[in-house]
């Protein structure tokens, strides 16, 4: 059932939001989709951002990789469609530089 | 640290119809999503009531066109905060989808193409608050609106008219959908911005 | 996590599009590619974020630029392209984003693919490449509708005219200029196989744009033999958060 429009964006386009919950930069991360097996950079992934949420989406199989919801001062955080994630703490990659009084 | 940006209104306008605390008027229709359009061929489209473990009733598209429909005019109002009146419909009524349905069931679970889904009380899809809805605007549904048919229950927040509809599941107990198991509110009521879980 | 810049100077590139300096005091280095959240505030609390790409490369005064495109039923772009003032404050979320980065230690050949808008993060490559003094071999084929809607003419002219490890080609959609070899059109193989390093040289490429752009040109490329990790891509298009 795949779709021939494009309105979806990418794991770049949810790494602000994501900047909340993880102190490392998701995009270079690379995920496994628990769904189809196939392993991709998040970056990679169809990300739809135009909803009461954030969902990204495998780009082999459409199926849900993580969906992320923050209302008011909390976020919800479903990560069942990932079989892992897979990050390089060598190379440190900080999500966003964080202020010290914030 | 709260900085408020010189000028900046958004696009809202000020509205003098009455309209769901929080809610902003719009005059366009925006298009949100969870997911990629599902595009199903009408001979292949269905939409089946069941009950988790058998089908009770099931339609394809000539038989579903064959039931009665009504006109609708409707006030949606997005958990997103975009309201827009007055939006007019052509549906089947949940009433004559389950007219014949015998069941003790108390919840409901739409069903959509793809994978969404939502939960609402059975009483809430009855009594001429529900409707399978396949036109709109006089045209029939477009697909990026929730076509061939979505749900359409105007007294609950948006994300309750499931788009690309595809059947109901009848349900003993409540089983949050999509939304309502990631922070949404498990009834949704606009008049009573009941948005997130644990708004009262 | 949010900080708050001052409008320095704003510049326009088109009829449309806006260049907009801000200074940030306590702005880290970023690295080529990276973008910002922007939040706007409304008096009732009212706000509205929005990502856009930094166009400019890594400097010691803490000044980012961000060319921002007026989308005509847009909620913020009218709003930043035509209100905002010096002197103005945004507050910003950023730098965000590791993977769509281009690093001056890179050495390889890069292939940078724009589609409208999205020249304004390889735009900031370009200009990275040039303050470190980097050498790497780079062409860029910017795909557009019609030469007015040009972004950084006259820099990307100076490229085409003075520096010849940069190679500058444009395709337009809409509307060519006058006696310009190519009819209007997408780019297509041809385009890729004629203004493109070869997929034999192992470049780096990265193509940004509307969604829809991107996909095609991914597959382009990797249909002229690019491998698909070879090839980083991001995408613009509506967020329309309202929260």
């Amino acid at each position: 059932m795949s779709s021939h429009t494009y309105d979806y964006l990418d794991g770049n386009a949810a790494a602000g939001e994501l900047s909340k919950i993880f102190a490392q930069d998701l995009t270079t991360a690379e995920g496994q989709c628990a769904h189809c097996g196939a392993r991709k950079r998040f970056a990679e992934a169809h990300v739809y951002m135009q909803s009461p949420g954030v969902v990204a989406r495998c780009a082999v199989c459409q199926n849900v990789l993580l969906r992320v919801v923050s209302v008011r001062q909390r976020v919800f955080l479903d990560l069942r469609g990932m079989t892992y994630l897979n990050l390089d703490t060598a190379h440190v990659q900080p999500s966003v530089f964080a202020q010290p009084d914030s | 640290m709260d900085i408020v940006s010189r000028g900046f209104t958004g696009r809202r306008s000020s509205a003098d119809a009455k309209l769901p605390p929080g809610q902003y008027l719009t005059t366009d229709f925006p298009v949100l999503s969870a997911g990629p359009t599902p595009h199903v061929a009408l001979d292949r489209w269905e939409f089946v009531i069941d009950d988790g473990t058998s089908v009770l009733r099931k339609w394809d598209w000539k038989s579903f066109r064959d039931l009665p429909t009504e006109t609708i005019t409707a006030d949606l109002h997005c958990v997103t905060r975009w309201s827009k009146l007055g939006t007019s419909w052509e549906g089947v009524s949940l009433d004559t989808i389950l007219a014949d349905i015998k069941t003790d069931a108390s919840y409901a679970l739409a069903r959509s193409y793809g994978d969404y889904t939502t939960n609402l009380p059975l009483n809430d899809l009855r009594n001429k608050q529900a409707w399978i809805a396949f036109r709109f605007d006089g045209k029939d549904l477009a697909p990026e609106h929730g076509g061939p048919a979505r749900l359409l229950v105007p007294h609950l927040y948006l994300w309750k008219s499931a788009k690309w509809v595809r059947g109901i599941t009848l349900m003993h107990q409540d089983k949050p959908g999509f939304w309502e198991g990631l922070g949404y509110h498990i009834y949704g009521d606009p008049w009573k911005e009941q948005r997130y879980s644990g708004d009262e | 996590m949010w900080r708050v810049g001052t409008v320095v100077a704003l510049h326009d590139e088109t009829a449309t599009a806006r260049t907009t300096t801000l200074e940030v005091p306590d702005w880290p280095d970023h690295v080529a590619g990276q973008h910002v959240d922007l939040r706007l505030t409304a008096t009732d609390g009212y706000s509205a974020v929005r990502s856009y790409s930094i166009a400019s490369a890594p400097n010691p005064q803490r000044r980012i630029e961000l060319t921002i495109e007026r989308l005509p039923n847009g909620e913020v772009s009218p709003y930043l392209t035509q209100e905002l003032a010096v002197g103005d404050r945004l507050e910003l979320r950023g730098p965000i984003g590791g993977w769509f980065v281009w690093r001056t230690q890179q050495t390889e050949p890069i292939q940078l693919i724009a589609g409208g808008s999205g020249i304004v993060p390889l735009m900031a490559m370009i200009r990275s490449r040039a303050s470190a003094g980097s050498i790497a071999p780079f062409r860029l084929l910017y795909s557009l509708r019609e030469p007015a809607a040009i972004f950084y003419r006259d820099e990307l002219q100076a490229l085409s005219d003075h520096d010849h490890s940069v190679g500058v080609s444009y395709a337009y959609t809409r509307t060519a200029p006058k006696d310009w070899p190519r009819p209007p059109g997408r780019i297509d193989a041809a385009l890729i196989a004629n203004a493109t390093w070869p997929s034999k040289l192992v470049p780096t490429c990265y193509v940004c744009g509307p969604t829809s752009f991107v996909e095609g040109a991914t597959d382009l490329l990797m249909a002229s033999g690019n491998g698909r990790d070879r090839i980083r891509t991001e995408r613009f298009g509506p967020t329309g958060d309202r929260k």
